[in-house]
């Protein structure tokens, strides 16, 4: 009974205390990001004005006027949302496939998609940018969406695939009895049910193209570049000035952050692979 | 109507034969049941007639037209599954309707004949609930319900009783015999219950690793098993089978006798044993004998109750006609 009894009393009141603790040291960083962008430049630097300082808006102002936010930002709606699109008009017959009728090989295939996440972006850095270039390629948004989806399509296949395997076998086969051909099958019946798999998918891939910075900054000059870019490029050259740095990042970091808080039950069920009830 | 005949079908699954070539006739209007243990093959071969399973070898014909390399949709074949598989995401209505919205018949037209089924199935004041919302019983009327609207050639089953308590499936055993009764279209039905076999087959096709052991009607079964396998599997309790000095006493290599068909005396009779376990079902008591030096266990059935103790003597005499022999391969000897 002591047992049950101290048990009861963790989950009443030390699970929140220890999860309030966690989300706070968690979220801590992005509130000092975003405290930090109403701050000076010579503010931002100092411990005393942490917490309690006379804020500016001048950050705000500088960025969109000295370096066209807009622009920036427009780009990465454009580039995310076509690659989470183009993504699943692949993944989702791809998964499908695998999932009801799979071969000797799915595994291997999935195994090796995965893999193709294994490798370091850096080592392909220079053939990358040599090819884009020779291509004509460099620096456009068709090029951006084509690497964004495909260094995104393993792990969304592997989630659509994850999802769909819980449909039961029985149902795509009564559908083919119904006289449902393969399109059919995905549109009146695969995607009515994995509809939650499919966005809380979407949600991720969205997300993980956002933040993507590696390539966006090496494949980019300006008519594509995204807020990562724009971010970078805020860095080094003019020394690291905090105020400005931290406005440009709560500026990019915000849609998602705001997209991510309304949609945190796909989220949640998208990164557990629907393991919660 | 739909007359079925597979010619020389055989299933590998890899290197595993599931299926060894076989023939069957399968005829216009009959209610055919594929019987046997688990793993025996008689889905597969259901599945492969559906179209769901590709043949390793042979062909299938549906009323004489070859449908080997036809797509499941199109061969005019019905099927109801032991899951039901319904889809979740759609009402009662919507899934009975689902075959003819693929079919792209007119709405009012498939409105009107998914009210006929649902009146038929008793389903009609559950038309707009989702699958989710309905018992077990309700959600495989309605799996047959998606069935009947298509008018199909012939009804597959596989299995569809098993979700179903022990009640409800001794009604929905009742409800698809009156449909055949009053479809009379051809029906193929898989079960490993050989009591849903035998009283709802026309014709039994008890199956074994994939090979038929015998096809006949239910009563030819049961009085005329061709070996020992089927005279194992079909009637309950089970056969009584043993070999032995009585068995030679026949020119037999094995003998079985039906647990209905040995008388049960306290005084005297041709074997001599000892009551185990006796269940009292009321209207039946199923008596397990020991020490009868015959088998381990003999199961006698007779009718009406009867007041024995565990432990009690009995004397147990065989109705000699009743008898069946086989040889040392396990054939039927007549």
């Amino acid at each position: 009974m002591a047992i049950v009894a101290q048990s009861s009393k963790f989950s009443t009141f030390g699970r929140p205390v220890l999860a309030w603790a966690v989300g706070l040291l968690f979220f801590f960083p992005i509130f000092w990001l975003f405290l930090t962008s109403f701050k000076t430049d010579a503010d931002a630097v100092k411990p005393e004005y942490l917490l309690f300082f006379t804020p500016t808006l001048e950050n705000y102002l500088n960025m969109t006027q000295n370096y066209d936010y807009w622009r920036f930002a427009t780009n990465s709606v454009v580039t995310s949302v076509f690659a989470t699109v183009f993504t699943l008009v692949v993944g989702i017959p791809a998964a499908y496939a695998m999932a009801f009728n799979p071969s000797r090989g799915t595994k291997d295939i999935l195994m090796w998609m995965l893999s193709t996440k294994m490798l370091p972006a850096a080592a392909v850095l220079y053939p990358m940018t040599f090819l884009t270039k020779g291509l004509g390629l460099f620096d456009t948004h068709f090029l951006i969406i084509l690497v964004l989806s495909l260094i995104n399509l393993p792990i969304v296949v592997w989630m659509l695939f994850t999802y769909f395997k819980e449909i039961p076998k029985d149902i795509i086969e009564a559908g083919k009895m119904d006289g449902v051909n393969t399109w059919g099958e995905i549109k009146e019946i695969l995607i009515p049910l994995a509809w939650g798999g499919i966005a809380s998918t979407a949600l991720l891939c969205f997300i993980f193209c956002w933040n993507e910075a590696y390539w966006t900054v090496r494949l980019t000059t300006t008519d594509a570049a995204t807020l990562s870019k724009l971010i970078e490029g805020n860095r080094a050259p003019e020394g690291l000035f905090f105020g400005r740095l931290s406005a440009v990042s709560t500026a990019a970091i915000g849609p998602i952050v705001v997209l991510g808080w309304f949609c945190q039950k796909q989220l949640v069920q998208g990164l557990t692979f629907g393991a919660v009830k | 109507m739909g007359r079925i005949v597979l010619n020389k079908v055989s299933k590998s699954f890899g290197e595993t034969l599931v299926i060894p070539p076989l023939d069957l006739t399968i005829e216009d209007g009959d209610f055919t049941v594929f019987v046997g243990p688990s793993g025996c093959g008689k889905s597969t071969l259901l599945r492969m007639i559906a179209g769901l399973e590709e043949l390793t070898s042979g062909d299938i014909e549906i009323n004489d037209k070859d449908v080997t390399q036809v797509s499941p949709s199109k061969r005019g074949l019905a099927m109801v599954f032991q899951s039901y598989a319904l889809y979740p995401h759609m009402t009662v209505r919507k899934n009975i309707g689902f075959p003819l919205r693929m079919q792209k018949m007119a709405p009012a037209e498939i409105d009107k004949r998914v009210e006929n089924a649902a009146a038929s199935l008793n389903l009609v004041d559950y038309l707009d609930r989702k699958p989710g919302q309905l018992s077990g019983g309700q959600r495989q009327r309605v799996a047959i319900g998606r069935a009947i609207v298509r008018d199909p050639l012939a009804f597959l089953f596989d299995e569809p009783l098993s979700n179903l308590d022990a009640a409800l499936r001794v009604g929905m055993r009742l409800e698809i015999n009156e449909m055949h009764a009053r479809m009379k279209t051809t029906m193929i039905y898989v079960t490993h219950d050989q009591v849903e076999a035998m009283t709802m087959a026309d014709k039994i096709v008890v199956l074994r690793a994939g090979l038929i052991e015998q096809i006949g009607s239910p009563l030819d079964l049961y009085h005329r098993p061709q070996n020992v396998f089927v005279a194992g599997f079909i009637g309950s309790p089970k056969m009584n089978i043993f070999s032995g000095p009585e068995a030679e006493k026949v020119n037999a290599h094995s003998i079985g006798i039906r647990p209905e068909h040995t008388e049960v005396s306290m005084t005297k009779g041709a074997w001599k044993g000892r009551v185990g376990v006796a269940e009292h079902l009321g209207s039946d008591t199923f008596i397990h004998v020991h020490d009868t030096g015959l088998a381990d266990i003999l199961t006698v059935r007779i009718s009406g109750d009867i007041s024995l103790k565990h432990g009690d003597k009995i004397f147990l005499s065989p109705q000699t006609d009743r008898i069946h022999k086989f040889d040392e391969e396990g054939l039927r000897i007549e």
